[in-house]
């Protein structure tokens, strides 16, 4: 959702302390909202996650939810950090609170990125041939984008840490300090290319597990693979490059895609009922 | 679109026959103007439901056996309150599925016996989107985030490109059962609706939250683990040893006011995470459970935070029933649609997502 101003909703008690620069409310995203500010130094920004209690939920329900995801959120990305999968540092936590700090993730999600690069392509089509396949150059960029996804997934799996919800809005395309300054600008997908290009950084932990089971890394690419059907259909077969670059990175991936199959079997199994 | 024949009437009516569990219901949906975005008027909806002793569940053999026992009078008297003559029906509208497939089947074979007699065309929908079609032309939401909970499904869907799309689902089983089998645990009646006696009993609880487990993956959840723990409450209070988190013994109204807010905090969780993936704010409850007002409030409070707002109907909607298939059955009729009554089989399994939703843009 669009981030309103700051002032509609009360922020946690850490940014009421003065500052040298107020804190900035970014999205209220799914259950939490984002603040950007600075941690120690002015010139140190960081992400603040702030879980504010949910009206319509039991109050004791919502402080034990709240709390044990503070501090779960804050465990696993210290130890992906740790390890060396792409994700934000944490700096500070108040789990009672509902809130922690971590490194600010210059770029977009992916969703937008990927969007914007099929939503531009929608309106070349329509004065061109609307069954064309999609230009090299994208279905290159994209392939990549998906290899370099699968890749964080196959590092995340690999140290024992399943995410518990993986879609686009939850990797952030982070640019790469080269790549930039490609100048003239005189090829008009230049931007929304060199977008694409960014080192992908996994975020959003608050639904992530310790866990090293094959059905646990399974439901983890099925919830993938299903937000990928419904926010980019026309992107849809790519998945299959995720699954590929998963495969290369990761060991133990063969168990887990055999595990896959049954878990997209009892997907369809599901429908059974009415 | 090509505009077909039916679309160019002024009144088009349909008769829908749906089946799918243990409610029989048939309707007559009447709509006017223009078929993209149809006047429809209700002209009748009758219901009979299939109601098992306490502690037990509905079977399909049984079920089945009572859609073909009331068939007849239940058509009777649809076809009485709407006060239209044959003459004047368009279509026959049948639940193809999802469903349990007794019961499906003697409607199927219902549905087509009446549109052979009438020589009407038959149009075979689905159930899901039968709700979702209803419930959008009851209350006037038209992008909204649907949340769809009955006994047999648990689904979050949001429309994109002329299908109805999954976001989430229940990893195992439907909510709507998870509450019908923990009412077996505990033998509260089946009568009219076992979800809704668990509303009742659960508004006399509230001095304890008893933990259940909460299990939300992304959009996803699952109900069995918490189907499981209350039932191990509910053998522990029967055998008199349960205490709460208090100290204090805790009763069937305890148990069942701490599984509604365990579940009910679940499927907003997931919708409200919905709602932000797809930036809506209008969330629409469909099926069964869908009735539910604590439900319904939770679900109020929720969008109401994201500035946005809650759409329900009534048990005379919610609860499965004839007109909804009546109703979308006729939007599909409406671009062209109908199915041959060599291919009106019955399918068990029919996701959401399958449908081409011809009549939207
Ligand atoms: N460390 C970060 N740096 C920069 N932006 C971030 C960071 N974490 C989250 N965001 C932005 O805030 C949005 C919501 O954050 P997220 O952690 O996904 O919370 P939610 O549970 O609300 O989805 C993200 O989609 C992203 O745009
Ligand atoms: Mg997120």
């Amino acid at each position: 959702m669009a981030a309103t101003d700051g002032q509609q909703f009360p922020p946690p008690k850490v940014l009421t302390y003065p500052a040298s620069a107020p804190p900035l409310l970014v999205t209220q995203g799914a259950e939490g909202r984002l603040y950007k500010t600075t941690h120690l130094a002015p010139n140190r920004p960081c992400a603040l996650k702030y879980r504010p209690p949910k009206p319509y939920r039991h109050p004791i329900l919502d402080a034990r939810l709240t709390k044990a995801r503070i501090s779960s959120e804050a465990k696993v990305l210290e130890r992906c950090w740790r390890e060396g999968v792409p994700v934000p540092a944490v700096y500070a936590m108040d789990p009672a609170a509902g809130w922690m700090m971590m490194e600010w993730i210059e770029g977009i999600p992916a969703r937008v990125g990927i969007n914007k690069l099929l939503g531009d392509r929608r309106e070349e089509e329509e004065e061109e041939d609307a069954e064309a396949p999609l230009p090299e150059t994208c279905e290159t960029l994209l392939a990549d984008l998906m290899r370099r996804i699968g890749a964080a997934i196959g590092a995340l799996h690999k140290t024992g840490v399943v995410h518990g919800d993986l879609t686009t809005s939850n990797m952030m395309l982070r640019p790469r300090r080269r790549g930039y300054g490609n100048g003239s600008g005189a090829d008009g997908d230049g931007d929304d290319a060199e977008v694409l290009k960014g080192d992908v950084v996994l975020i959003d932990f608050g639904l992530a597990t310790q866990s090293m089971s094959d059905e646990d890394r399974a439901v983890d690419l099925y919830v993938l693979e299903r937000a990928f059907a419904s926010t980019h259909p026309r992107a849809e077969r790519l998945f299959a490059t995720v699954l590929e670059a998963y495969k290369e990175t990761f060991k133990k991936a063969s168990s887990v895609l055999v595990k896959l199959e049954d878990v997209r079997m009892r997907g369809r199994k599901r429908s059974m009922l009415g | 679109m090509a505009v077909t024949d039916v679309a160019r009437k002024k009144r088009r009516i349909a008769l829908g026959c749906e089946g799918s569990a243990n409610k029989l219901g048939i309707g007559v949906i009447l709509h006017e103007g223009d078929p993209a975005n149809p006047k429809s008027t209700v002209l009748s909806n009758v219901r009979h439901t299939f109601v098992s002793p306490p502690g037990t569940g509905f079977l399909p053999k049984d079920t089945a056996h009572h859609h073909r026992a009331f068939f007849v009078r239940v058509a009777r008297q649809a076809l009485a309150d709407a006060g239209v003559g044959l003459d004047e029906i368009d279509c026959v509208c049948y639940t193809r599925g999802p469903g349990m497939g007794a019961p499906l089947t003697s409607v199927a074979v219902a549905a087509r016996t009446l549109a052979l007699l009438w020589g009407k065309p038959l149009v075979g929908v689905n159930h899901c989107v039968g709700h979702i079609e209803m419930g959008r032309a009851i209350t006037g939401a038209d992008h909204p985030v649907v949340l769809y909970v009955s006994g047999g499904n648990t689904q979050v869907i949001a429309y994109a490109e002329q299908r109805y799309r999954i976001f989430g689902e229940t990893l195992d089983i439907a909510v709507g059962n998870c509450l019908d089998r923990f009412a077996r645990a505990l033998a509260i009646s089946n009568d009219p609706a076992p979800g809704y006696n668990i509303e009742q009993l659960a508004k006399q609880g509230g001095r304890v939250l008893l933990d259940l487990p909460y299990a939300v993956k992304g959009m996803d959840c699952s109900f069995s683990g918490i189907l499981t723990r209350a039932e191990e409450l509910a053998a522990q209070m029967k055998a008199g040893g349960g205490k709460g988190p208090d100290g204090e013994p805790f009763t069937g109204a305890d148990l069942c006011f701490s599984l509604q807010e365990t579940v009910f905090a679940m499927l907003v969780e997931i919708t409200e995470r919905a709602m932000a993936h797809v930036g809506s704010n209008q969330v629409l409850i469909v099926g069964g459970v869908g009735c539910n007002e604590r439900l319904q409030e939770m679900m109020g409070l929720m969008a109401a935070d994201r500035g946005g707002s809650v759409y329900a109907t009534d048990e005379r909607f919610c609860i499965d029933n004839g007109i909804m298939i009546a109703h979308a059955g006729l939007l599909a009729y409406e671009t062209g649609f109908s199915t041959p009554v060599e291919d009106s089989t019955c399918t068990q399994r029919f996701r959401t997502d399958e449908v081409l939703v011809k009549w939207r843009k």
